[in-house]
């Protein structure tokens, strides 16, 4: 039988290393090549025929681009060809998929940035018409009802839903199947009848709209978001963790408080700017419980208070162009809210130590 | 583009193109890491080559070099060539799931498709690469025969393949790989999660498989190498790339190597 | 010195339990206290609604849920009270199914895009501004539909209109295109459509990389092993995604609120433009409503809320047994 090693000549000791199976630059320039002629075709159909606007273009794109790709696998035997269809299909859907929340990112930043000036951040709408220009009046008020109001919020949920989170891990105790239930089944409350359950008792008890009342209908879509995944992060924490804890002599609240609750201590946290980018925008229970007002408010039970999403709800309703400007700015505040909220529970959820 | 090389055989006059598997001055990396250095084998027809060397010397990147699935891994890069008959895997006009019909592969861990029954598992790769078959019926039987488990399972082709034990699920994927009909079957370490009993099971449908096809089986236990195979290739890395160090018939390699590092390793005093 | 013969019964098992000393019951009292105020300020509500829902089913029983009217009566007695949720929850149910249909296959299509099709660069940006996308409030995808997308959804309507008008539910009575159930399904499609394909993608990365691999090394194209494995793989996981965005979309209150004529008429014709659903009957109605029909509203508040729970135990059993399995 032949000898196992081929004879080398002398091969270079260190060749390049190389890629042969991506996609050759000649077969590369082919697919730009066929994706520009298919925009231009597009394009000229567009225009020659009467599909019109974004959805005319896509439509003739895809057509286009899809017999272009099945012309181009036709030597292929079929697995290939399918695989190809398919790709197209599925990048298809993608874009579709993709395009409401692009599209909104965009509309957002160009049409907000417009009015988002100095007055925007400090004045309030008390003496300012929605249709006035857009260097007169602002949404500070707003803001600082919607901090306010999730303030209260978080101020109540947090505490109640870690204890409850920390009540199913470490605890367990009789009530734990039904502490579970209610949490899981009152996640899916909308956010309405949040609202509607807030104004037919607080708000019917107290006689009025008010910033207190917001906060309460927004405490109780909170509160099951914090308590689930407090419970889901302290699940996370090893029992070895506490047997080690309580093998040292330590009680069970030096083990919860010292040990375990600090190791998710990046999580709680996480949990907490999660639950709070949630109510951030939710419009519908604050129309039922804190109104909306044009002036500065900082008494929580005094009375109706403004919030972005009441100020920029209310807004839209108006409908005039500046009315309309003045919503979008509003809701790119709100977006930059949200993306800050993300953006440091991001942070902070990977500084989380095992 | 043909490259052919003459066999060594003995056989004289005409140069032909060698049939089966040849890598040659294969190099690999993952991203700048140098992984394999400077391999050439050779896999004849209706042989079995074991790939020996302790862990972490590039054995298994080396055989996912030969059908092609080391590319699936971000920053994977390689030099060198791969022959099938003759011909460079690698050239550009290739169809890459093309070749891994030709050279199938079963891995460390049995892994049938779980929504799948036995005998949709059998057929899958069929399906998996629109191949036209005639007789389904006949084509999981003969697979199943070959793999060594037609007869424990023909009364149950629809129950699923969870349902089998570790040994009959591995025998299960080899009969799966089997039905695409390869000229070469790869085997990364297809016994180290099986007891011995199934281990022993599967060597022996190695050694029928191997009337027909060859068969290259990466594998940390010496004994079952020296088993198994007919050559075997001795892989080491001391810190750097993995390199081949020594490829010969197995009795050779095991009684009287060329390198004392390969002597120190069949005789376990290292890996 | 003998060791005396050991005892021939098997002692009593002693139960072993832990007296906790006065810190840990102090620690253990304001923990259950706080667990405790939870359940009851979350049990609350569930046990508030139906009280007060209550005089509205015993007068009205069934007919609350089947009849169509919504007419707040005179107070003395001539013209009575009569409010029935009927076309409000078919309105909920027609407007969010629309939204999907729309959505699910735009979804898993753009789950598997994002990581079968994607560079892992690009894979990374997606995932982030998918995650972020599921965060934007329903507001403004209300503005965008409002601003933005009413134009477009105006002239599918009406080509719609001109190519299935046969179809028993395109058919229009008014040709007065948008703002109609299909629109705000449009919509409503929008917004969910982020949850579930973060959802579904998170599924479909967790596949097991053998199978995939055992895939392509059979020979087998991308679809192929898409296909054969991912898919089964992550069908319930998908599923529960799904009846997340299911869930959202029944008790969303703004996006339907700004895109939809709320009329008391049951109504399956998706380009017609009236519907409505519980959540914007009640803020629409919630402001100026008497006594009785603030009773109603609650009552209506509180059939949606059995709805979305019913949907939301359903996700959460499909996907616990999905997690299990693995």
């Amino acid at each position: 039988m032949s000898t196992m090693i081929v004879p080398t000549e002398k091969a270079n000791v260190a060749p390049e290393p190389t890629t042969p199976w991506r996609p050759t630059r000649k077969s590369k320039s082919i697919s730009s090549i066929v994706f520009l002629i298919s925009v231009v075709l597009s394009a000229a159909i567009v225009l020659l025929t009467g599909l019109a606007g974004i959805d005319g273009f896509g439509l003739a794109f895809f057509a286009v681009f899809m017999a272009a790709t099945i012309g181009r696998s036709f030597r292929l035997n079929q697995k290939n060809r399918k695989d190809a269809f398919v790709g197209v299909l599925i990048a298809s859907a993608a874009v579709l998929a993709f395009f409401p929340w692009m599209s909104i990112f965009a509309s957002v930043i160009l049409k907000g940035v417009r009015g988002l000036q100095p007055n925007f951040l400090v004045e309030n709408m008390q003496f300012t018409t929605p249709d006035d220009e857009l260097n007169m009046g602002g949404a500070a008020h707003a803001i600082i009802g919607s901090m306010l109001m999730v303030s209260i919020a978080a101020a109540i949920t947090l505490p109640l839903g870690i204890l409850s989170g920390v009540y199913l891990t470490e605890i367990r105790g009789r009530l734990t199947f039904l502490v579970r239930f209610v949490v899981q089944s009152m996640s899916g409350v909308p956010s309405i009848v949040a609202g509607l359950f807030i104004y037919t008792t607080f708000v019917n008890y107290t006689d009025a709209f008010s910033g207190m009342a917001g906060a309460l209908a927004l405490a109780v879509l909170m509160l099951p978001t914090v308590a689930r995944t407090a419970e889901e992060v302290l699940k996370l924490v090893p029992d070895d963790l506490r047997s080690a804890s309580y093998a040292l002599g330590a009680r069970q609240w030096r083990t919860s408080l010292m040990v375990v609750l600090p190791t998710v201590r990046s999580g709680l946290m996480t949990a907490a700017i999660l639950g709070v980018a949630r109510v951030i925008g939710e419009t519908a229970p604050l129309l039922l419980t804190s109104l909306s007002n044009n002036s500065f408010v900082f008494n929580p039970l005094g009375g109706p208070i403004g919030s972005l999403p009441t100020y920029v709800f209310g807004l839209l309703q108006i409908g005039t162009e500046n009315s309309i400007n003045r919503a979008w700015t509003g809701s790119l505040v709100l977006m930059i809210v949200v993306l800050i909220l993300f953006t440091t529970a991001r942070y902070i959820g990977g500084k989380d130590k095992r | 583009m043909q490259t052919s090389v003459t066999s060594v055989d003995g056989e004289q006059g005409e140069p032909k193109v060698v049939r089966g598997l040849e890598a040659k001055n294969i190099h690999a990396w993952f991203g700048k890491h140098h992984v394999l250095k400077d391999v050439s084998l050779r896999f004849p027809e209706r042989t079995v080559t074991g790939l020996i060397g302790p862990s972490g010397c590039g054995k298994s990147t080396f055989i996912r070099l030969l059908n092609r699935m080391h590319e699936f891994i971000p920053g994977a890069a390689m030099a060198g060539q791969v022959l099938q008959d003759g011909h460079d895997i690698y050239s550009p006009e290739v169809d890459a799931a093309a070749i891994r019909l030709k050279v199938g592969m079963v891995f460390q861990k049995p892994n049938p498709f779980p929504a799948m029954n036995i005998r949709e598992n059998v057929l899958s790769g069929i399906k998996l690469a629109h191949l036209k078959v005639a007789d389904h019926d006949a084509i999981v039987e003969s697979c199943l025969t070959r793999a060594g488990l037609w007869k424990e399972v023909k009364d149950r082709l629809t129950a699923t393949g969870g349902s089998l034990s570790g040994g009959q699920q591995q025998r299960l994927c080899i009969a799966r790989s089997l039905a695409v009909e390869p000229s070469v079957l790869l085997m990364d370490e297809p016994c180290s999660a099986l007891d011995p009993g199934s281990t022993l099971r599967i060597e022996e449908t190695i050694k029928e498989l191997v009337e027909k096809i060859a068969v290259v089986i990466v594998t940390h236990n010496m004994q079952q190498a020296a088993r198994v195979s007919d050559f075997c290739a001795f892989f080491l890395a001391d810190g750097g790339p993995g390199y081949l160090v020594e490829a010969d018939a197995t009795k050779k390699l095991f009684t009287n190597p060329s390198d004392t590092r390969t002597a120190d390793y069949v005789q376990g005093k290292f890996g | 010195m003998s060791i005396s013969p050991s005892v021939q019964a098997t002692p009593e098992a002693r139960e072993l339990s832990v007296i906790f000393n006065r810190a840990d019951r102090i620690f253990r009292r304001i923990v259950t206290a706080g667990a405790l105020t939870s359940l009851i300020l979350l049990g609350l509500i569930g046990t508030f609604l139906f009280v007060r829902s209550a005089q509205i089913f015993n007068d009205r029983g069934l007919k609350f849920i089947t009849g169509s009217n919504w007419t707040a009566g005179s107070g003395d007695g001539i013209i009575p009270d009569d409010f029935s949720i009927g076309p409000m929850l078919t309105g909920t149910i027609l407007v969010s199914v629309i939204a999907l249909v729309i959505s699910m296959p735009l979804a898993i299509g753009g789950a598997l895009f994002v990581e079968f099709y994607a560079t892992p660069k690009v894979r990374k940006v997606l995932t982030t501004l998918l995650d972020l996308a599921a965060a934007i409030p329903s507001l403004i995808f209300g503005i965008w539909g409002v601003v933005f997308f009413s134009s477009y959804g105006e002239r599918w309507s009406d080509l719609l209109n001109s190519r299935f008008g046969w179809l028993p539910f395109i058919k229009v009575q008014n040709e007065v295109f948008g703002r109609s159930p299909f629109v705000a399904g449009c919509v409503l499609a929008s917004l969910i459509t982020p949850i579930i394909t973060s959802v579904s993608r998170e599924v479909f990365s967790r596949t097991p990389r053998d199978l995939v691999d055992t895939c392509y090394a059979l020979g087998g194209t991308r679809w192929g092993a898409i296909k054969t494995v991912v898919l089964p793989f992550g069908k319930s996981g998908v599923i529960g995604g799904a009846m997340l965005g299911l869930g959202r979309a029944l008790g969303e209150t703004v996006a339907v609120y700004l895109l939809l004529n709320i009329v008391f008429r049951y109504n399956f014709r998706i380009l017609e433009s009236e519907g409505g659903n519980i959540a914007s009957l009640i803020a629409l109605k919630f402001g100026e409503a008497t006594e009785y029909e603030l009773k109603a509203l609650v009552a209506a508040g509180f059939v949606l809320f059995l709805l979305t729970l019913v949907v939301n135990m359903v996700a959460a059993s499909i996907v616990e047994r999905s997690t299990r399995r693995r």
